[in-house]
């Protein structure tokens, strides 16, 4: 099905659940940058603004028992997966009682709970380990699968190649999501590739390719809801090339000057998020009231995660040794 | 009971029998199913378990210790084989920035209990199948550093690393393994110090990490010597006791964590300390035990503080260059010597 058909076919309390998904991502962002530029926030920040149809159309495909593993641009695909927002903001503070008790910050959130592995801030460095999650469901026997984000810039590290490569010989149950965005930090794609239809690659891997708009949430469910029933089947592995743009620089308050203001704007214009809400009311499954509602809501649940933040204790400065080590044993 | 006199017999022992008793744990590597392992580590097992349990995998180190890792975070107990530890540059991201970093940086949250086996050591095969890396890890935070000298330790020490709840790097002399590989290039000291061979037995035992061993009792001079270096040690020490010098050999079996207070206990006793590695001398294993004991036990000391190792450079060809490379007998002794005139 496409991405017309799933409009009409979806449930409008899927549709409208992916809509609420992508919001609390992108004012997520908002009230983020917000705190980093009012207030002395420690630490980098990545932000996704603009890529949100990918971790949502990808993750609605997800249970909380499937695996995903994410990059230093993590916050979306926590969001997506189904991770604790209070404990995110808590992270992004620095305290206790965050994600990661304060000894990851913003590149390392994680929510082992609800089967998000973790952030991890060396480009590429996450993807083997999707591939070890998705070996290991295969070994047990669960059904489960998991999901490497990436982005274009990950794609030409060698732990992509080693990756994929094993993962399609050995049938294992994992989607390599490639999040092409056009820079790898402030390098064009374009200046460092020879053949830009990345997708294109999982041929040499004898894996499906294929490459969505990635600005089109029901475009990305559409093609991920292939790759995962494929992992499932135990057929092995799909790359997804969803085509996006950050809209933000690549970190924290860094102006993108390599990129064209004309570019930006062409992108803005296809911000996932207007273009879903104008497709859902102009078909009848929701108002623009009601969008309202659900973006006030989303609101009103990022203040509770701002006033639980501020309220968590900062971390024992001895913390970090004590958790040097995992304890016991895995008798 | 039959024991295991080798230790390629007593890992891949050690192996078999908890494969048999938990599902969890499985291998995989480089040419370690079909073929039986580089150094016949897994031979045999391949016929047993399967190709899903020994996997032979392509020559993707870092995916192999990618796959182990993400493994080892959703409940399984991987055994990865690196088939030189020369090899785990290539996969360095994986092991040093994402295993040993996991428990800490999640906040507790992840634990990644996974053993990367890999041989070690000098064989006549030039700078990239020679080294031993052992300080490289040892500087890494979060990762665990274990080196058995006999197929005793072997097998104890194994044991504790697959149920670790941490990343172990387990680093196995290919001198010391008591088996060659097909090629037959390796050579073995096991002929010649099969006396110190600790043999294990079949019944099954964990030896805890940070407990080092005295593997000879003696009171005029301290030798802390690890792996292969052990054995020399050892065998130094028997000809000098007919020289009327008593020499007591620590092996301290595992690097992370350290047992320095056995080292110290010691070194209260004869006043003198040599280490003895086969690792490069710069920054390596003796550096860390130099430090312990002078910031501890300086006032102890009756000489200073000595180290043999591979001098620094890369390892050469020549079986000659290689030899003067090595902490060879004689620099041993030497070092012994000067510091019990």
């Amino acid at each position: 099905m496409d991405s017309d058909a799933l409009l009409r076919e979806l449930a409008p309390a899927r549709l409208l659940q992916a809509y609420r998904k992508m919001v609390e991502i992108r004012r997520f962002e908002e009230k983020v940058f917000h705190l980093f530029s009012t207030e002395p926030m420690p630490g980098p920040l990545h932000q996704y603004n603009g890529q949100e149809a990918v971790a949502v159309g990808v993750c609605e495909h997800l249970t909380r028992d499937d695996y995903v593993t994410s990059t230093h641009r993590g916050h979306g695909h926590c969001i997506a997966k189904g991770a604790d927002i209070n404990k995110m903001m808590a992270e992004l503070f620095a305290r206790d009682g965050g994600s990661c008790r304060a000894m990851g910050g913003s590149m390392h959130l994680a929510d082992f709970s609800v089967g998000m592995l973790g952030a991890v801030a060396i480009v590429g460095g996450g993807i083997p380990i999707a591939v070890g999650a998705a070996l290991s469901a295969k070994l047990r026997g669960t059904g489960q699968v998991a999901v490497a984000f990436f982005g274009d810039g990950a794609i030409n590290e060698g732990a992509f190649h080693e990756s994929i490569n094993m993962a399609a010989a050995d049938k294992l149950p994992v989607l390599f999501v490639c999040e092409n965005n056009l820079y790898g930090f402030s390098t064009a794609l374009s200046r460092v590739v020879a053949n830009e239809r990345l997708w294109e690659r999982a041929a040499g891997y004898g894996c499906p390719g294929e490459a969505v708009d990635g600005n089109d949430v029901l475009a990305v469910y559409a093609a991920a809801g292939r790759a995962v029933a494929r992992a499932r089947a135990g057929e092995g592995p799909t790359l997804l090339e969803c085509k996006t743009y950050r809209q933000r620089g690549h970190s924290r308050f860094e102006k993108p000057t390599y990129r064209t203001r004309e570019e930006e704007e062409a992108w803005k214009a296809r911000d996932p998020i207007p273009t879903f809400a104008r497709r859902l009311t102009a078909a009848g499954i929701t108002t623009d009231a009601a969008l309202e509602t659900v973006d006030a809501k989303v609101d009103r649940m990022l203040d509770a995660a701002v006033a639980f933040a501020r309220q968590c204790p900062e971390p024992a400065a001895d913390l970090a040794l004590c958790l040097a080590f995992a304890e016991g044993d895995r008798k | 009971m039959t024991a295991y006199t080798t230790i390629v017999q007593a890992l891949r022992e050690t192996i078999r029998e908890i494969m048999r008793a938990d599902d969890r744990v499985f291998c995989l590597g480089e040419d370690i199913g079909v073929f039986g392992g580089a150094y016949r580590v897994t031979e045999g097992l391949y016929e047993e378990f399967g190709p899903e349990r020994i996997r032979d995998t392509a020559i993707s180190e870092i995916a192999i210790a990618g796959a182990a890792i993400g493994a080892a975070m959703t409940g399984l107990l991987p055994i990865a084989e690196f088939q030189f530890n020369d090899f785990f540059f290539c996969a360095m991201d994986q092991v040093c920035n994402q295993a040993a970093k996991s428990h800490l940086m999640f906040g507790g949250q992840a634990s990644v209990p996974v053993v990367f086996r890999a041989p070690i050591g000098a064989t006549g095969r030039a700078a990239q199948h020679s080294q031993s890396l052992e300080a490289l890890f040892m500087h890494v935070p979060g990762l665990k550093v274990v080196m058995p000298s006999t197929p005793y330790d072997a097998r104890g020490l194994l044991r504790t690393a697959i149920y670790d709840p941490n990343p172990v790097i387990m680093l196995e002399h290919k001198q010391l393994y008591g088996a060659t590989s097909p090629g037959g290039k390796a050579k073995s000291a096991v002929d010649e110090m099969q006396a110190y061979m600790r043999p294990a037995p079949a019944e099954e035992y964990a030896i805890p990490f940070g407990q080092a061993e005295v593997k000879r009792a003696g009171t005029d001079v301290t030798v802390v010597a690890t792996s292969l270096m052990v054995h020399r040690a050892l065998k130094l020490a028997d000809r000098l006791a007919t020289d009327g010098l008593s020499v007591e050999v620590i092996d301290p079996r595992t690097l992370v964590p350290l047992d320095t207070e056995t080292i110290l206990r010691s070194v209260e006793k004869t006043h003198r300390i040599v280490i003895v590695h086969e690792a490069h001398e710069r920054c390596g294993f003796g550096a860390e035990v130099a430090a312990v004991v002078a910031e501890e036990g300086l006032d102890l000391l009756d000489a200073p503080i000595k180290r043999v190792a591979s001098l620094n450079t890369p390892m050469p060809f020549a079986p000659k260059c290689e030899d003067y490379v090595l902490p060879n007998n004689g620099r041993i002794l030497d070092a012994i010597r000067a510091v019990t005139v």
